[in-house]
């Protein structure tokens, strides 16, 4: 199966590596997936005093359009807000990957990340979970 | 010498063409274009002269009579054609067969075939070393079993299963020995005889050969083993296989078989020197695991997980260079991890980590510590972003997580 050069670009530079602090009332984690599944992603988001997200971080333990997915994911939060970032949707992952219908369900793991690191903020900042945050 | 890529280390999926091979059988693509059954006419003849010798040549490399050689499609069919062929002739004697989870497909999905039709199998485990536990085997032995089909080498891990033990119990219970010989056949010393071996199947193309060429070997004598044909027609192959031959590629086989049997002392050494030189450079790594017996092993295979990295992604950081397969689901078609892997025991997270190389003829020391170097970085580049790693190395419990499993 060859990858598309979107997928091997992201794999071979993957944006916004890394942690941040999770202790922080403004830094969201959604940890989703399972390793004996084979992908495992966690995506974090800072958000800033405007409600913007000023920061998103991943970390992936999965094949490369996992990878890719997770790292485009990063690269399309920053700068939203979380109303906007809530409106991602995995097919907007897949479209600009070219992910094959087998890679599909990275798409959905990175949307959940998404969803589920928004979830983290917004039950340490005193609001309701969203609903469906799970495919 | 320049390092020349991409390096292919899957020779347990396919083996290249040894050039002496082509160069053997290409006369009979032409020239000698005849078909071996034709008695009448010098085209025929030669066919046949061609094919007697090569039979030879692939009885010799394993101890057999050439009487005793069937030419069939390759080891697949010759899979089928020993197991289904065995449980049709001795259906009076008994319906049991005995085979074990690490089997290749071939002989599986033959089994599971075979059950539809009225067979019972027994699907031993393996021990987490991926031997077979003899006294298991035994214990399985009932009066209906006509049938103990068990591996020689193992195509993912290269576990070398005890044939001589099996194939006492086997003799000692008036039971047959079949086993799938498609990775030992030209890579270690195979010998029908002492290894007390009833049946074989083994293939062409995975020992320097051609494609669509392979073998069953039936035993004449001590006990004289019979199959029923699986495939109806002009009687060829003593009547258990019927089709006109592939001279050409009975003639590749022949050759790649001799020659197999000439080098494969002096290769096998120089492939374990190589292996254990790849094998010790990756276990350097932290948290890296060997699958499968150390010793028992076919000399030119190695299987080795690392863990918190998943095999699929680690494959993408190399293989526009290094040619090797995964036992991770996310390569085929399916979405399980390896079943051998997972038959050792394994959980699916080392399962999904794991990468087979399978080493060759033209492997070289060069393209050896490229990979060991490659694989290296890859696997410490994944583990940055790898989020299971981080948290191994924070001392968390991965087990103690409530993974949402999709």
């Amino acid at each position: 199966m060859a990858y598309s050069e979107k997928v091997i670009d992201h794999y071979s530079n993957p944006k916004n590596v890394g942690t941040l602090d999770k202790s922080k009332n403004n830094v969201g984690t959604g940890l989703v997936g399972a390793p004996e599944c084979g992908d495992v992603m966690r995506l974090q988001i800072e958000v800033n005093e405007e409600g913007v997200i000023s920061d998103a971080k991943f970390k992936t333990f999965g094949c490369g359009s996992a990878i890719a997915s997770s790292s485009l994911a990063t690269e399309w939060l920053k700068g939203k807000s979380i109303d906007e970032a809530i409106a991602i949707d995995n097919m907007d992952i897949v479209e600009e990957l070219n992910l094959p219908p087998v890679k599909i369900h990275c798409s959905v793991l990175a949307e959940d990340a998404i969803k589920a690191a928004i979830n983290d903020y917004r039950i340490k900042n005193g609001l309701p979970a969203l609903e469906e945050a799970k495919h | 010498m320049e390092l020349k890529l991409p390096i292919y280390l899957d020779n347990n999926a396919t083996t290249p063409m040894d050039p002496r091979v082509l160069e053997t059988m290409l006369p009979y693509f032409t020239d000698n274009f005849g078909n071996a059954a034709s008695r009448n006419h010098p085209f025929g003849w030669a066919a046949e002269e061609a094919v007697d010798y090569a039979r030879e040549q692939v009885a010799n490399l394993i101890g057999a009579d050439p009487k005793e050689i069937i030419f069939t499609s390759g080891a697949t069919e010759a899979d089928n054609l020993g197991i289904k062929g065995i449980f049709e002739m001795y259906a009076s004697k008994g319906n049991h067969i005995i085979t074990c989870t690490t089997e290749h497909k071939a002989v599986l999905d033959t089994c599971k075939h075979l059950e539809k039709l009225g067979a019972q199998v027994t699907y031993l485990e393996v021990l987490p070393d991926g031997m077979i536990d003899l006294a298991a085997l035994e214990n399985a032995i009932t009066d209906k079993t006509i049938l103990i089909a068990i591996m020689y080498g193992n195509n993912e891990i290269g576990v070398v299963q005890p044939v001589k033990e099996i194939s006492a119990i086997a003799r000692k219970h008036n039971v047959l020995f079949f086993t799938d010989g498609t990775q030992a056949v030209g890579k270690i010393p195979v010998d029908v005889i002492a290894d007390g071996i009833d049946l074989m199947a083994f293939t062409a193309h995975k020992m320097y050969g051609p494609k669509g060429i392979g073998a069953l070997y039936v035993r004449r004598k001590n006990p004289r083993v019979k199959v029923t044909a699986q495939m109806d027609g002009g009687g060829h192959e003593r009547s258990m296989r019927s089709g006109t031959l592939n001279v050409p590629g009975i003639v590749g086989f022949g050759k790649a078989a001799e020659i197999c049997k000439n080098e494969m002392a002096a290769e096998s050494a120089r492939l374990r020197i190589l292996r254990d030189k790849l094998e010790n450079g990756l276990l350097q790594l932290e948290e890296s695991y060997l699958n499968g017996h150390k010793e028992n092993r076919l000399p030119h295979t190695t299987n080795i997980s690392f863990k918190y990295v998943e095999g699929e992604g680690l494959l993408m950081g190399f293989n526009k260079n290094i040619a090797l397969s995964s036992g991770s689901a996310c390569t085929s078609a399916s979405l399980e991890p390896s079943y051998v892997l997972k038959a050792l025991g394994l959980g699916d997270d080392l399962a999904h980590s794991s990468l087979r190389f399978g080493l060759g003829r033209f492997t070289t020391e060069e393209q050896i510590d490229y990979t060991i170097k490659a694989i290296s970085d890859t696997v410490n580049k994944l583990r940055e972003m790898s989020p299971l790693w981080e948290m191994f190395k924070e001392g968390i419990d991965l087990n103690s997580i409530e993974w949402a499993h999709h």
